[in-house]
């Protein structure tokens, strides 16, 4: 762990000009992550500015009928809180399926996006990482690859993503509000929010240089009374997702009226299944319908030496977690 | 049975037993430490051992220790001052802003009750209660904590009274060597208001509505999953708690 | 005696452990104490060619930088070095020379002002190696295994030719990854020198042990080495060794002339002592249609290091178990470029076991005789290995309540015949065995005027309860109510005592004491008037802190009122106690039955073990609450063994790559669920006066195989591959 400056800002302007002139400077929320990853000297903060106690915590109706949940609000908080867990229930189960209670209790909603991969090779500077150092070659594509990607990956990266909680966003069509130096605000949609690695692996998200998230908004949905997420691991709880899945569902009577799918585990980014939502559009619930739609979703997965096993996997995965939505869910 | 241990400890390895030691021990005994290679780990065993008849307390290692807290005598240009309340108390220390709350406790302000276990948030042994809440100290820089109101083990008991949880763990052998038992504790401590406010876990059913308060053996493992106990005490602990959380908890005087 | 023994006792050390007032190693508040943090390699084999500390040496707080090239070269007084757990070679020893056997290495130690200091300096050091081609994939190292044994042993019978007669056979080979034991407290050291010489605060299984080892790499008498260790925070075999950081941490200090205080990362945690080795094994086991074994050929291979012959045996569980007429038993080495592995918590019995115990269940099902008859039918009466009867051996009785309490005979013996909605069930079992060991070992009573006990004895307690369980011997031989006696242990300066492993503390501490207690109370008699003093031992009862007699029980006189009347403070006494030599005439064990249920989830793999039912004979329990937390702490590492645990190496680097406490999965609450333990009580007076044998390892003995045999059961599936992780069984 290095030596750096602490700024606890005072507001979000001051946050964000005091990283957007300054290239070694990061944002800090709950730290969960990026405190791990300053000991680890995998990153190497020259300041960090805590935004943590930033008045971005308000977790609230917007006036199209969907809920704004602020970047600062912490996770525990935020799956805790009635308007998340009447409306948006998928939302609440992903994220208290991630990491424990002491965690989601530090941890922002900002953060949460943020999160970066825990592939093994990033987190040990001893190994080559094209994540962490741009160039220096992906000791994942050959080595121990168990956890790593089988959609969307490339040669320079088989990282995934590690968060429970945007994997519920991106079904959800979530949109991350930020701000910028100038005080300029723009809105992301979750799907364009993650990245692939393509030739720049290093870069986790579309953010901009300083950008700074102040909030999420979760469009109104009807997905409430039928939704899932489902996680596989190794172990029972405490544990990185093998393979997870957020299942929401629209119905009408047997109907399925609309349907998202999002994967978690699989890729460098959460994982939207769009032609497995098609094929579900207007279908009647069912187990044969469920499996033509995990085909689909995996139609373009690609196994490494150790990951085929995930491949199949995410497609009982999904079958799963459409049978457990049609079932009315956790709601 | 059981040969399963063989060492190659040859006997000139062993250092001869002092006069008094030798005294101790029969001839049969001694004969014995050449040949029990059938035990495990072999006959290495009054070896190395001067001096042992010398009349000691522990009393003697307390002449290195300090009772002040340990000041930092090369504090760099970018230490602050960091006041917080750790247990009702106002407490100040003079540090650089990557000393997390855990070793803050630990190595400046001498409170080894919190415990480290891994230093990456994998283990939950270094929980405490900030405001309320059950957090990671090893992943909080002391400097985030500033004003804050933090409760370590050391600040669960009124005097000599114990809380109920710590009561409860005695009682029910929550533990066994005792490392992750702070962060334990702690954590059940913090459960049991997350209990009072209606807070769902994962394996919460109909999470839309507010739950009972009363949790399952299923919801208190999963709520207390973030807490490692490699010594396997994990039962005892949920009968700690289920015996809190019931109000059947004895509380002695 | 005060009928102490036996019943449920909270532990002393309680109030401590769940304040957070006991101190363990790298926590004794020593003045001045200066940090270290250690710089590991990036290579698994080769040389340093170059190490640039210079930066490191700069930065802020920092004391110094030690490295090969500047570290002094160690005394070894003891010329093969070994510690008293040493095996055939040379130990590894850091910073003596350029040269890298296995990565992360130490191969600098960054001293300074604080340990956030240390910590940054130690990311500034700049090393050049000159590598070379490591080997640590155990799968291409097993064709060059070597014999372990120094002899050859013959075989009993003729296991060949009965195997190739036999009408029913079973061929299996199992393999168990590399697996580490992850305490929760990281070892560490405080040291301080003085007048040259050296106090070590440490974590360890031996005082005793790390005492001796510092002398002897110091070349200074050991009466100058003092070794303090009063709460290990978890070590399941991790601190039996001095492991390199006690030298570290002891040479820092001298070399600084301050106090250094140093503690593993997590990461080195993996490297920084031992691990259960990589073992594979085959089975062949075969028996008569009516399930009687004709033979069993068990062989083993396990890794070790390069520098040393690491090794526990894992066949041997096949010598002792059944009564087969015709067994070999074969045990190999492999060598790699990794640490020498090390004992951990069962070593070689757990490995052994879940070999020969799936092989019987494979064997069983074959022969369509139930597991547990199957078991029965080759029950050992005597030692099939020697021909001693059992000093005592409660194995069918655990067999019988075992599965009793689990309702084993409502087992469908078909595979994937049980469910529980969409769960496959699976019902499994297994046996357990460990031996009963016992050491020499000394101990100090001491009893005063006041009426209360100071225990001292080196002696460790990482968890099972030692405090507590020897305290309660000396009550009751003294006949002394438990508040009375304290124990002090963990100090080197206390009479010596063997290594706190192997199950075997509360025999070899616990008849020390009982043997010098009984020594006081014979001096104590003699010193009272008549007719006690004239009286034998067995015409009186020591209760209540009174001596009476059984003819006439209103005739009493208090212990304390015999050290008035004789104007003594106290008396003390050192005594021993020793393994009786009536043991050599026995064949001398502990047995356990466990039955487990899973419920598998078809689709993901995923496996739940719902139930446990586990019966131990184990001799006499001194402390029923403690000795279930034992056994259940048995079973959940049983479970974590057989579903999680491995160490997950890249061969490319030779390195350890899960090496933290996310990748490498250890049960959490929510993986454990219904474990019932109990007892079978053994009156052994073989084994020792107070009938003790020890339980700590053997409450997971069998518990893998069990749950292998349970997943099959389920599933149909035999996954001989451990850990049985959703990729294998999907």
């Amino acid at each position: 762990m290095n030596e750096f400056k602490y700024i606890r800002a005072a507001d979000r302007s001051e946050a964000v000009s005091q990283v957007s002139n300054n290239a070694q400077a990061k944002f800090l929320g709950g730290g969960t992550n990026l405190i791990d990853l300053i000991k680890e000297n995998v990153e190497k903060p020259s300041v960090l500015v805590d935004v943590s106690r930033l008045q971005l915590k308000s977790i609230r109706k917007t006036n199209g009928g969907g809920v704004s949940i602020g970047a600062t609000a912490k996770n525990s908080e935020t799956a805790n809180h009635p308007l998340i867990r009447e409306n948006y229930p998928l939302l609440s189960q992903a994220i208290l399926s991630g990491a424990s209670q002491q965690i989601r209790n530090m941890a922002t909603n900002g953060g949460n996006l943020l999160q970066r991969t825990r592939c093994f090779y990033f987190y040990d500077t001893a190994m080559r990482c094209n994540k962490r150092e741009p160039g220096s070659g992906c000791d994942a594509l050959e080595g121990l690859n168990n956890y790593s990607a089988v959609l969307g990956w490339n040669e320079k990266c088989v990282a995934t993503h590690p968060s429970d909680m945007c994997v519920a966003l991106s079904a959800l069509d979530a949109v991350v509000k930020v701000v910028n130096k100038d005080g300029k605000e723009r809105s992301i949609q979750f799907a364009d929010f993650h990245r692939l690695p393509e030739n720049i692996p290093e870069k986790d998200n579309n953010l901009n240089e300083g950008e700074l998230i102040t909030s999420i908004e979760i469009p109104k949905s009807n997905f409430a009374k039928n939704s899932y997420y489902l996680k596989v691991r190794d172990r029972t709880s405490y544990a990185f997702a093998l393979v997870s899945v957020a299942a929401a569902l629209e119905m009408n009577g047997q109907t399925i009226k609309q349907a998202r799918i999002a994967l978690g585990g699989v890729a460098h980014k959460p994982w939207r299944a769009f032609e497995a939502e098609k094929i579900l559009a207007n279908a009647k619930a069912g187990d044969a319908i469920f499996t033509k739609a995990a085909e689909a979703a995996l139609k373009d997965a690609k196994a490494l030496e150790h990951n085929a096993y995930k491949i199949e996997l995410a497609k009982r995965a999904i079958v799963r977690a459409l049978k457990k939505a049609v079932d009315g869910g956790i709601a | 049975m059981c040969e399963n241990f063989p060492t190659y400890i040859a006997e000139e390895f062993q250092e001869p037993l002092t006069e008094d030691e030798a005294a101790l021990l029969s001839a049969d005994d001694l004969t014995k430490l050449g040949k029990s290679r059938r035990d495990f780990l072999g006959k290495a065993t009054l070896v190395a051992v001067a001096a042992q008849l010398l009349l000691h307390d522990q009393a003697f290692a307390l002449k290195f220790m300090s009772d002040a807290p340990v000041t930092n005598n090369a504090v760099s240009e970018l230490a602050l001052t960091v006041k917080m309340t750790i247990n009702g108390a106002e407490k100040s220390v003079v540090i650089e802003p990557n000393v997390t709350l855990l070793d803050a406790l630990r190595e400046r302000l001498q409170m080894f009750g919190t415990k480290k276990g891994c230093d990456h948030g994998q283990c939950g042994a270094c929980t405490v209660i900030i405001d309320g809440r059950r957090v990671l100290s090893c992943l909080t820089l002391a400097i985030q904590a500033e004003g804050q109101s933090i409760t370590t083990i050391e600040g669960l008991a009124k005097g000599t009274q114990l809380h109920p949880m710590q009561e409860a763990f005695i009682t029910h052998d929550g533990f066994q060597c005792g490392y992750c038992t702070p962060g334990q504790i702690c954590s059940a401590v913090a459960l049991l208001d997350e209990a009072k406010r209606g807070e769902i876990s994962y394996v919460s059913t109909n999470i839309s509505k507010k739950p009972a308060t009363s949790l399952s053996d299923d919801e208190i493992r999963e709520r207390m999953s973030g807490n490692l106990c490699r010594c396997g005490a994990y039962p005892h602990i949920v009968e700690a708690i289920k015996e809190v959380l019931g109000g059947k908890a004895e509380v002695k005087s | 005696m005060s009928g102490l023994l036996g019943k449920p006792t909270k532990r002393i050390d309680g109030r401590a452990k769940v304040t957070g007032a006991a101190t363990y190693a790298a926590e004794f508040p020593v003045k001045n104490a200066a940090h270290g943090y250690i710089v590991t390699s990036t290579i698994a084999k080769g040389k340093i060619l170059a190490i640039d500390a210079k930066t490191a040496e700069k930065a802020n707080g920092v004391l110094k930088v030690f490295t090969h090239e500047n570290a002094p070269k160690l005394a070894f007084t003891d010329p093969k070095d070994k510690d008293n757990i040493g095996m055939d070679g040379k130990p590894f020893r850091p910073l003596q020379t350029n040269e890298i056997v296995f990565n992360l290495q130490p191969i600098a130690l960054v001293v300074a002002e604080t340990f956030e200091q240390a910590r940054f300096a130690a990311s500034l050091v700049k090393v050049n190696y000159q590598p070379e081609t490591a080997s640590t994939d155990f799968d291409k190292a097993r064709i060059t295994a070597v014999p372990a044994r120094a002899k050859v042993e013959k075989p009993r019978g003729n296991p060949t030719e009965a195997f190739q007669n036999a009408p029913v056979k079973i061929e299996a080979e199992y393999e168990i990854p590399i697996e580490h034991h992850n305490p929760m407290e990281m070892h560490g050291a405080i040291a301080v020198w003085e007048n040259g010489e050296l106090t070590l605060f440490d974590k360890t299984q031996w005082v005793n042990n790390v005492k001796g080892h510092l002398a002897s790499v110091f070349g200074i008498d050991p009466k100058k080495v003092k070794v303090i260790s009063p709460f290990v925070g978890g070590a399941f075999g991790a601190s039996l060794r001095p492991n390199y950081y006690p030298l570290l941490t002891a040479l820092a200090a001298r070399e600084l002339n301050r106090p250094v205080k140093l503690n593993y990362t997590r990461r080195q945690m993996f490297t920084g002592h031992g691990y259960r080795p990589h073992t594979w094994q085959k089975v062949k086991i075969s028996a008569e249609k009516n399930g009687k074994l004709t033979a069993i050929i068990h062989e083993a291979i396990g890794n070790t290091s390069t520098y040393e012959n690491y090794t526990e045996d894992p066949a041997s569980v096949s010598k002792s178990l059944y009564a087969c007429p015709n067994v070999e038993t074969i045990y190999k080495l492999a060598k790699l470029d990794l640490p020498t592995p090390l004992y951990m918590r069962a070593p070689g019995a757990v490995t052994g076991m879940f070999a020969l115990e799936c092989a019987l269940d494979e064997l069983a099902f074959e022969l369509k005789i139930d597991p547990l008859e199957l078991r029965l039918i080759n029950y050992a009466e005597k030692d099939p290995d020697n021909g001693k009867p059992f000093s005592s051996k409660e194995l069918r009785e655990c067999y019988k309540q075992a599965a009793a309490k689990f309702g084993w005979a409502k087992r469908n013996p078909i595979p994937r015949s049980m469910r529980d909605g969409s769960f496959l069930v699976g019902w499994g079992m297994a046996s357990g065995t460990w031996g009963a060991y016992q050491d020499p070992s000394l101990a100090k009573v001491i009893l005063n005027v006041d009426g209360t006990v100071l225990i001292q004895a080196a002696a460790s307690d990482m968890g099972p309860g030692t405090y507590t369980t020897i305290a309660l011997i000396a009550a009751d031989t003294l006949g002394l109510p438990l508040e009375k006696v304290k124990f002090e242990l963990g100090n080197s300066e206390f009479p010596a005592t063997p290594v706190h492993g192997g199950s075997m503390t509360t025999a070899s501490v616990g008849t020390a004491v009982q043997n010098t207690a009984k020594t006081i109370l014979k001096k104590l008699t003699a010193m009272a008037d008549a007719p006690f003093k004239n009286a034998a031992e067995k015409d009186l009862v020591f209760e209540n802190g009174k001596i009476s007699l059984k003819s006439n029980p209103s005739l009493v006189v208090s212990l304390t009122d015999i050290l008035r009347k004789n104007n003594l403070t106290k008396i003390e006494e050192t005594g021993q106690g020793a393994p009786d030599k009536i043991r050599d005439n026995y064949s001398i064990a502990s047995h356990g039955a466990q039955f487990v249920e899973v419920k598998v989830d078809e689709d993901f793999g995923t496996v739940k073990v719902s139930r446990v039912v586990e019966m131990t004979a184990s001799g006499r329990i001194m402390n029923p609450l403690a000795a279930h937390s034992q056994e259940i702490g048995g079973a959940v590492w049983g479970i974590g063994m057989a579903l999680m645990e491995a160490t997950l190496i890249d061969h490319r680097y030779g390195r350890m790559m899960n090496n933290n406490l996310a990748g490498y999965h250890i049960p959490v609450n929510a993986d454990i669920h219904d474990i019932h333990t109990g007892f079978v009580e053994e009156n052994d007076t073989i084994v020792n006066a107070l009938g003790i044998k020890g339980m700590g390892e053997l409450g997971m003995v069998g518990v893998p195989a069990a749950i292998a045999n349970a997943v099959f059961h389920a599933t149909g599936k035999r996954i001989r591959k451990l850990p049985i992780t959703p990729d294998k069984l999907i």
